[in-house]
């Protein structure tokens, strides 16, 4: 009994050693030196400072900009330190009181569109950062964009267009629009 | 189903299959103690290991040995975990500076990485330091993962051996796991993830300045932290103005590949591979989703090669793909109808332009296809990890990753129990079709007699047992109630999902439920304990049964087991047993639900 107790203790240990010390270590040794640029958040840099991460978005609700998913985080939308979703049931009727005040914000912002809103445009993402919208969104809000900022609609479309990430291989995934790029690219304008 | 998500489904399959072979047998000769490439490379870390620990390496043990070693070492697992939860406020690589975790959430946590389950009350980038993510969770990510691997090979060695007393070492069989399996996938796994975007490094969060500067309502605390509140109870909140995102890193790739691979599930971040530093594109996730039922699928494979006929393990792995199949198909398709917002004014048609359906708690890079197909991977393998929140599913497409967790975790299942649990539907199969032609069943050449079918009837029992008095208890308690976010009938589901989830060892939550309460940390971890040794030790118990019977030759009344018909007989005893135990409590939960959402149109 004893040596099985002896036996479980040490072999934890130096499986801790093996599996929870060497292995990352290594892995972020290697990491930082061939991938330094994903391995610390994929920052986008500019004028030496970090303005956000492609792979994180951020919140936007100014009509000048492309707005992105709802997000669930608290206590303020896209909060990157602490990642989450609403995790409210399709028939839950706070959610669908929600979706139809996220409708009515999009349409006052753009009096004139009544088309229907593109479904990720007014529901909450899983991670609450959502970096993407789908083109549909995009697109339904270059009227908007274009507006704000005295653009003819078409240079905005052409962002978009620019901005459009399609499935890997024409397979995996779904077509999409990095928001935080887009932004920037309307910005530096 | 659109042309696309069919397509990708396929794909996934075909390259999943296609694995199967090569790691199985690779996986056959580790297990066999053969020579397997890595040996120059790993094999003085192996021996380091016997001999620092005083384990002999060639002394083989009986089932009851097996079973007491097994059990101490992860007793000795758990008590770590729990140790280096209260104690991390004291310990290094804190840079967010996060306090000890409360005894009963530690205690939850603990039980829920020991049993491979990965169940998280907790909010990872909100409550663990580095320094407890790698050296306590990492690590049980590993060794649970390699103890599951273990039972079910040892159960395996009770089908080959013959007139034997033992079957195997423990310590033998849980380091070469470890050291040859799991350890490299996951190291040029997690480099591929490091590619892609998904973080890995000490450094602090790191701090940006936000393009637009936006408005919120910050809640008031007083001078200890807890929140103030106004006349009505309401939380007080004062204006804000947000100018600065603090991004959460950390050394998560390693951790999310061996999550992956070991079935665990357990996330770095709280959004688990929602998250896009821990799933970041189109091509992590279809890795990452193959990664979560590689190890499972393989081992079928290593199965057939270990009792000497690979047809029969890969009658178990078709009857496994059978079952994920047929579900799988129901959820996409679920999925892709939920028009939930048309009256809202929402366009839910999917196009070349938006994947359409029902977004909520869905990210835009994997739609719907994608996600549905995570849902029904990561509940019919005991992963439990999630890329979208089963909770904010329709009601149907959250009963197919509900029900497939009730069904036992055998479609796949965890590394190791999945297969374990299937040998042990397999063996009610051959003693069902044994009764229908009054011939004593036999499986592989062993005389199933009334000691194997106590024990293997006790597997398939126990888990049921405990998600259903465990969601009686749930729904009659105040404490229990208490955790409900979605409020009527899907509050029901919730609790019904979280005693299921825990129970079946998978870990995936639908995750409105706050569970991390005294009573849902207790409730649940118990579940955990339960539902994982109660069922390896009658498991072992039967592999040190088999392993001393004698071999019985093959007869004209001996039902083959490796036929379509036998496939076909093992789904229907599964899919049996599932329906039976579970359709009154799921009619409960998301049925009623779905229909609600049919008068509401």
């Amino acid at each position: 009994m004893l040596t099985h107790v002896r036996a479980a203790i040490v072999s934890l240990v130096l499986f801790t050693v093996v599996t929870g010390v060497a292995y990352p270590a290594i892995v972020t040794v290697i990491a930082q030196l061939v991938f330094p640029h994903q391995a610390n958040g994929s920052l986008i840099v500019k004028d030496g400072k970090p303005v956000g991460s492609t792979l994180i978005g951020q919140p936007f609700d100014d009509p000048k900009y492309f707005w992105g998913r709802p997000s669930a985080t608290s206590p303020f939308a896209y909060n990157a330190g602490a990642s989450g979703a609403s995790n409210l049931s399709p028939t839950n009727a706070d959610l669908i009181k929600a979706v139809q005040g996220r409708v009515e914000a999009l349409r006052t912002a753009d009096p004139g569109n009544a088309a229907p809103v593109p479904v990720d445009l007014v529901t909450a993402s899983g991670s609450g950062l959502d970096p993407h919208i789908s083109p549909a969104a995009a697109l339904y809000q270059v009227r908007r964009v274009a507006r704000a900022r005295k653009l003819d609609e078409a240079v905005v479309q052409r962002l978009v267009a620019q901005h459009t990430e399609g499935r890997l291989l024409g397979l995996l995934g779904e077509p999409r629009v990095n928001v935080l790029g887009l932004n920037l690219a309307l910005d530096s304008r | 189903m659109t042309a696309n998500g069919v397509l990708q489904l396929v794909v996934y399959l075909v390259v999943l299959l296609v694995l199967a072979k090569p790691l199985g047998a690779y996986m056959a000769r580790v297990y066999e103690g053969r020579r397997v490439g890595l040996d120059r490379a790993l094999g003085w870390l192996e021996r380091l290991i016997y001999r620092v620990s005083g384990i002999s390496p060639k002394a083989e043990m009986g089932w009851k040995t097996y079973a007491l070693t097994m059990l101490i070492f992860n007793l000795a697992g758990l008590l770590a975990v729990y140790a280096l939860q209260r104690l991390q406020g004291v310990l290094p690589l804190n840079p967010a500076g996060l306090g000890a975790v409360s005894p009963d959430s530690s205690f939850n946590t603990a039980v829920s990485f020991a049993t491979n389950t990965n169940w998280q009350g907790y909010g990872g980038e909100s409550t663990m330091s580095y320094f407890t993510q790698m050296l306590a969770l990492t690590v049980q990510n590993f060794v649970s993962a390699a103890t599951g691997m273990a039972v079910a090979v040892a159960l395996i060695r009770g089908f080959v051996r013959r007139s034997a007393d033992t079957i195997g070492n423990f310590w033998v069989d849980l380091t070469r796991t470890t050291l040859y399996i799991l350890l490299p996938l996951s190291f040029v796994f997690a480099l591929v993830l490091v590619s892609q975007g998904v973080v890995q490094t000490f450094g602090p969060y790191a701090k940006v300045a936000v393009v637009q500067p936006t408005e919120y309502d910050e809640p008031v605390t007083d001078k200890d932290g807890k929140p103030v509140l106004d006349e009505k109870g309401q939380a007080k909140t004062k204006k804000s103005t947000l100018t600065e995102q603090a991004i959460a890193v950390g050394p998560a790739a390693s951790q999310i590949a061996i999550k992956q691979l070991g079935t665990n599930g357990g996330g770095f971040f709280n959004a688990n591979s929602a998250h896009p530093f821990e799933n970041s594109t189109p091509l992590t996730n279809f890795l990452e989703l193959l990664a979560i039922l590689l190890i499972p699928a393989a081992l079928c494979y290593t199965f057939g090669a270990m009792v000497g006929d690979t047809r029969q393990g890969w009658a178990i792995l078709a009857a496994m793909t059978v079952i994920f199949v047929g579900l799988l198909v129901v959820c996409v398709v679920a999925e892709q109808n939920g028009h939930v917002f048309v009256k809202q004014g929402v366009d839910h048609t999917v196009s070349a332009l938006q994947a359409g359906g029902n977004m909520e708690g869905k990210e835009v890079r994997f739609g719907i296809a994608s996600s549905a197909l995570w849902a029904t991977a990561t509940t019919s393998a005991s992963n439990g990890s999630v890329n979208a929140m089963h909770d904010s599913f329709t009601p149907i497409g959250g009963l197919v990753p509900m029900w497939l967790i009730q069904l036992g975790e055998v479609v796949y299942g965890g590394v190791g129990s999945g297969l374990y649990g299937m040998l042990m539907f397999a063996i009610i199969a051959v003693f069902v079709a044994g009764l229908m032609v009054g011939r004593t069943p036999e499986y592989l050449g062993k005389k199933i007699e009334s000691y194997e079918m106590k024990m293997s009837s006790l597997v398939i029992l126990i888990t049921p047992a405990l998600v259903l008095i465990g969601t009686s208890i749930g729904v009659v308690t105040a404490a229990g109630k208490a955790g409900i976010a979605n409020s009527g009938i899907h509050g029901f589901s919730e609790i019904l999902y979280a005693f299921s989830s825990a129970s079946n060892n998978n870990g995936s939550a639908f995750a409105g439920l706050s569970a991390n309460t005294p009573f849902y940390n207790t409730a649940l971890g118990l579940c955990m304990l339960f539902g994982r040794y109660w069922l390896a030790v009658p498991v072992l118990a039967i592999a040190g049964a088999l392993a001393r019977k004698k071999i019985v030759l093959v007869g004209a009344g001996t039902l083959p087991t490796h036929t379509p018909l036998f496939v076909g007989l093992l789904v229907g005893v599964v899919l049996l047993v599932g329906a039976l135990t579970f359709v009154p409590a799921l009619a409960l939960g998301p049925i009623v639900e779905h229909l609600t959402l049919i008068a509401a149109k």
